[in-house]
C-alpha cells in the first residue's frame, strides 16, 4: 500500500531525509520513530501529497505521489502533526467541510459515524475553540478517517493526551490497522512497541532499523537482564544460579534481589524459577529488567550520530 | 466546480462569525450614508439656486469605489495567510483539492460577501430615486453598480493572490493596501510627465477605467476586459505562490 524507494528531500542545503526506502502492506501498522527532526514529519507530508521529494520515488495505494497526487490524496487520510481545525467552526460544521471537499454521499450520516468512532458524538455542535487538546486531537483524528482512507497516516497521534485517551487513541488505530495500512509516527517507544507490527528507526534522515518491535528488542540487546526477588536473605542462592547452564553475570544485591543475564534467545527463566523453588526459597518476583527499548534507541541513533553519517 | 463551492460556502459563512468583515461593512455603509446625505443635501442646494444638475447613481458609486480601495484588505488579508499560520494550510494542500480551486474559491467566499454588502447600499439609489423627478438615470445606475462589482472582484483577486505570498495577515493586509494604491492612484501620474511609454500606465490606471466609463454610464469591453484580466492575474498568483511554496 504504501511503497517507497530512494526518497530523498533537501530543505535548501539541509538534507531531511536521505535516500529512505521502505514498504507498508495492507492492514500493517508501521511505526516511525526517530527523535525530532530526524524527517518522520517530512516523510509524512511527502507520502500525503503535501509537498513532492527532491529525489527517489513514493506509491500511495498504487499511485504516484507525484504524478497522480489527487489520486493519492483522495485515498489517505492524514493527521499532521498541528491538529489542522477552525476553532470558529463547529465540530460538525467542521467535519461537514471535510466531508464537501472528499465528495462524501450523505455526508451528514457518515459525519456522525466517524465522531461515535472517537467518542465525541456529544460535542458536534460545540465550537471547537471550546474543546480540550485531547478533544482536538479526535476531531483531528476524525477528520482523517471520515472518508475511510486505504491508508492512514498519523503524525504523533498520541501527543498531548492524557493517559486515558492516549489508550482510547491506540485502540482505535488499533482496530484502523486491522484493515487499512497505519503509518504513524512517534517518538514514544513503548507506543510502538505495544501498537506497530513494525518499526522503522530512523535518525538523520536514515533509516537506522527496521523490524518488528520484539526483533528489534531481541537484535539488539547483547543480553537479557533479569531481576529475580526472593523471600528472606539469598544465602547460597546466588551461587546456585551462576550453576544453571545459560546464566552469566550474577550480582546478588540487599532485600533479596538478584540480577543475572543471559543471551538472547535462550531463556533460563524457567529453570531458574525451578531451581529456586527446589532450593526452598519463596519467589517473589522475576522479571525482565535489561535493556529497554528507550535505551536500545538512544544507543542506536547515538552510534549513527557518532559515526559521522 | 464543487470543491470551489466547498470553500467558498465555507469562508462566506466565515465572514459572518468574524468581527472584521462587520467592522468592514459597517464602515463602508456609514461612509456611504454620510456621502450619500452631504450629496443630497448639496444638490438640493444647488437645485434651490437654480443652476442645479439631477444627481444620478454615481454619487453612491463614486465614494464607493474609493472606500473599496481602504477597506478590501481587511477582507483579503486572513484568506490564505491565516491558513498558512493556523496550520490549516496543510489540510488543505492534502485534500483532494486542485491548488487554483482552493485560491478561486478563497476569491469567490470573499466575492459573495462584498456582494451582499453591495446588495444591501442598493438602498440608497432607492432614495435617491424617489426624491429625484422624475427618477434616476437607470442606465447610468446599471453601469456603475456593474463597475463596482468588477472593481470589487479585481481588488480581491489580487488580494487573495498577496495573501498567498505571507502567514501574517498583517503583512497581507499592508502589502496588499499599498498595491491596492499604486494601482488605483499612483501608477496614472507616470502617464502625464514621461515622453514616451504614457500609453501603458494610463492603460493601467484602475481608476480611470471606472470613473471615465463605467461610472458615467459607459460599458466598455475593454473595461471589462481590464477588470476580469486583473482578477484572473490575482488568481493565477495566487496559485502559482501556494505552488512554489510545496516545492520549498
Amino acid at each position: 500500500m504504501i511503497r517507497v524507494s530512494k526518497l530523498t528531500k533537501d530543505y535548501g542545503s539541509r538534507r531531511a531525509i536521505d535516500a529512505l526506502t521502505f514498504e507498508a502492506k495492507q492492514g500493517e501498522i508501521v511505526g516511525f520513530l526517530g527523535p525530532n527532526g530526524a524527517g518522520k514529519t517530512t516523510t509524512m507530508r511527502i507520502l500525503t501529497g503535501y509537498m513532492p521529494p527532491t529525489d527517489g520515488e513514493a506509491y500511495v495505494a498504487g499511485y504516484d505521489v507525484v504524478a497522480e497526487s489527487l489520486e493519492v490524496r483522495r485515498r489517505v487520510g492524514y493527521l499532521p502533526e498541528t491538529v489542522p481545525l477552525y476553532p470558529e467552526m463547529t465540530v460538525f460544521d467542521y467535519l461537514m467541510f471535510m466531508a464537501d471537499l472528499r465528495h462524501l454521499p450523505s455526508a451528514d450520516e457518515r459525519v456522525m459515524d466517524t465522531l461515535e468512532m472517537v467518542g465525541m458524538e456529544e460535542r458536534a455542535d460545540g465550537y471547537i475553540a471550546n474543546l480540550s487538546k485531547g478533544m482536538r486531537q479526535r476531531i483531528g483524528l476524525a477528520q482523517a478517517l471520515i472518508h475511510k482512507p486505504e491508508v492512514l497516516i498519523l503524525d504523533e497521534p498520541t501527543i498531548g493526551l492524557d493517559p486515558a485517551q492516549v489508550v482510547e487513541v491506540r485502540n482505535l488505530v488499533r482496530e484502523i490497522g486491522k484493515e487499512r495500512t497505519v503509518l504513524l509516527s512517534t517518538h514514544i517507544l513503548s507506543e510502538a512497541q505495544q501498537l506497530c507490527d513494525r518499526v522503522l528507526i530512523i535518525n538523520k534522515g536514515h533509516i537506522v532499523a527496521e523490524d518488528t518491535p520484539e526483533n528489534l528488542q531481541a537484535r539488539l540487546v547483547g543480553a537479557e537482564r533479569v531481576m529475580l526477588r526472593v523471600r528472606g536473605e539469598l544465602d547460597d542462592l546466588p551461587a546456585k544460579i551462576a550453576g544453571i547452564e545459560g546464566v552469566q553475570d550474577v550480582s546478588a544485591q540487599d532485600g533479596g534481589v538478584l540480577e543475572f543475564q543471559f543471551a538472547p534467545g535462550q531463556d533460563v527463566r524457567p529453570e531458574v524459577a525451578k531451581a529456586v523453588v527446589k532450593a526452598g526459597f519463596d519467589l517473589l518476583e522475576l522479571r525482565p529488567v535489561g535493556m529497554s527499548l528507550e535505551e536500545i534507541f538512544l544507543q542506536l541513533t547515538s552510534d549513527n550520530a557518532s559515526s559521522g553519517e | 466546480m464543487r470543491n470551489i463551492w466547498t470553500i467558498a460556502k465555507r469562508e462566506y459563512k466565515q465572514y459572518f462569525n468574524s468581527p472584521i468583515a462587520y467592522i468592514v461593512a459597517f464602515m463602508l455603509l456609514v461612509v456611504l450614508g454620510i456621502f450619500f446625505a452631504l450629496n443630497i443635501v448639496y444638490f438640493t442646494r444647488n437645485a434651490m439656486a437654480t443652476y442645479g444638475s439631477t444627481p444620478d447613481a454615481g454619487i453612491v458609486t463614486g465614494p464607493f469605489a474609493f472606500m473599496l480601495v481602504l477597506s478590501l484588505p481587511a477582507l483579503t488579508m486572513r484568506l490564505l495567510a491565516d491558513e498558512q499560520r493556523m496550520g490549516t494550510m496543510e489540510l488543505l494542500l492534502t485534500a483532494p483539492l486542485r491548488d487554483w480551486e482552493l485560491v478561486v474559491g478563497k476569491w469567490l467566499g470573499s466575492f459573495l460577501f462584498i456582494l451582499t454588502v453591495i446588495a444591501v447600499t442598493w438602498i440608497f439609489p432607492i432614495i435617491l430615486n424617489n426624491l429625484v423627478v422624475p427618477g434616476i438615470d437607470q442606465g447610468i445606475l446599471i453601469s456603475a453598480y456593474l463597475g463596482i462589482i468588477l472593481v470589487s472582484a479585481a481588488f480581491l483577486g489580487i488580494g487573495v493572490g498577496i495573501s498567498a505570498m505571507f502567514s501574517s495577515q498583517i503583512a497581507a493586509f499592508f502589502a496588499t493596501l499599498v498595491t491596492f494604491i499604486v494601482l488605483w492612484w499612483m501608477i496614472g501620474f507616470p502617464a502625464d510627465v514621461l515622453p514616451v511609454g504614457a500609453d501603458v500606465f494610463r492603460y493601467l490606471d484602475m481608476k480611470a477605467h471606472f470613473y471615465n466609463s463605467l461610472n458615467v454610464g459607459v460599458i466598455n469591453l475593454a473595461d471589462l476586459v481590464y477588470y476580469l484580466s486583473l482578477t484572473a492575474l490575482g488568481l493565477f498568483t495566487g496559485s502559482a505562490f501556494i505552488e512554489a511554496r510545496r516545492w520549498r
